[in-house]
């Protein structure tokens, strides 16, 4: 799977990925950008809550978690972890 | 003669009240200013032969999110205009905090930026390089820790040359793309036009062109009259003008 690109949304827990693209507009794309969000950095899955929503990111030494309506916009490619 | 005014911002959480309670001790109260409903506090303190006013912005990650707390510490820097902006960062934590960093300096380059949390930075065996963080950014760098009062007098020290105007800087300019740098140089005469040199027109043709109607709304409650009509066709191209 590494190389893949994906939504983080599809992402397991414990992967990691690089940021490729934040498709969420107007103040919520501004808002992901400031919290780290950015192309090029690296983001891990932390863990999906038992409804499978949110989920919990690790980025920048913080953690964040999102709702699915936010991370399905945002691509990464898979760079390791997870395991599957 | 009048007290310089010193602006303390930065993220949340970065220790930013510490050292405004370090440097103010008793000498504070509980400001509100402007009409804003964003309360936060007040103080004085001497160094050398001067005094300061401390202000204590709000704790923000951003000045570009519109939230109530990021519009009044973004108004407070552009009209209040202090002799200082003090950018506040967590050592342990500098790619976050240094968003706001970057925000700040392509306002103003009468900025300190104070890197706090040494000591919880050299505990986890990070090592900060002050002097190329300081040559990249072109302000004065200097990292304390606002508990362990490590590198306060030095901090003062940068604090005075800037409010003094022993050292002076312009706002920190950020290439980018070519057709981002082509609506600010459309949209500098016309900003210029508007509202004067005054303010940072950069900076403002940069919040144009990324739709930041707030800042608008609030250049327009300061201007009270000022037409943005002209800028406004420009702008309509639906640029996003994010770093
Ligand atoms: N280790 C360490 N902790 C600090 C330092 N400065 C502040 N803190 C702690 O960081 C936390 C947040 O500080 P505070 O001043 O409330 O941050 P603010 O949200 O930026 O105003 C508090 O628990 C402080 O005691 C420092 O230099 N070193
Ligand atoms: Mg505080």
């Amino acid at each position: 799977m590494a190389g893949a690109l994906i939504p983080l949304s599809k992402a397991v827990n414990g992967s990691k990925l690089v940021i490729s693209g934040i498709e969420v507009q107007g103040v919520l794309r501004r808002r992901l950008l400031d919290l780290g969000f950015v192309v090029g950095n690296t983001v891990e899955v932390l863990r999906r809550s038992p409804l499978g929503d949110p989920t919990a990111f690790r980025l920048s030494n913080t953690t964040i978690a999102l709702r699915r309506e936010e991370s399905e916009l945002i691509y990464g490619t898979l760079i390791g972890g997870g395991n599957e | 003669m009048n007290p310089f005014t010193i602006a303390f911002a930065g993220n949340p959480n970065t220790g930013k009240s510490t050292l405004f309670n370090l440097l103010t001790g008793l000498r504070q109260h509980t400001g509100n200013w402007a009409g804003k409903t964003v309360i936060t506090a007040e103080g004085e303190f001497t160094h050398k032969n001067h005094t300061y006013r401390a202000v204590d912005l709000p704790g923000t990650y951003s000045l570009y999110s519109n939230s109530a707390d990021e519009e009044a510490a973004r108004d407070y820097i552009i009209f209040e205009e202090p002799d200082v902006t003090l950018v506040v960062l967590d050592a342990t934590s500098l790619e976050r905090n240094l968003n706001l960093a970057l925000q700040v300096l392509e306002i103003t380059g009468r900025a300190v930026i104070c890197i706090n949390l040494i000591d919880e930075a050299r505990r986890l065996g990070i090592g900060i390089n002050v002097k190329a963080i300081s040559k990249r950014l072109g302000v004065p760098v200097v990292a304390i820790s606002a508990r362990s009062k490590i590198g306060i007098d030095a901090l003062l020290d940068q604090i005075e040359r800037v409010a003094t105007g022993a050292f002076t800087a312009q706002p920190l300019r950020i290439s980018y793309s070519d057709e981002i740098e082509q609506g600010i140089a459309e949209l500098i005469p016309m900003v210029e036009q508007a509202i004067g040199t005054r303010y940072p027109a950069r900076w403002i043709a940069l919040r144009l062109l990324d739709g930041d109607d707030s800042l608008i709304t609030s250049l327009k409650a300061h201007m009270g009259r000022t037409n943005f009509s002209a800028a406004k066709e420009v702008v309509g191209h639906g640029v996003t003008a994010c770093h």
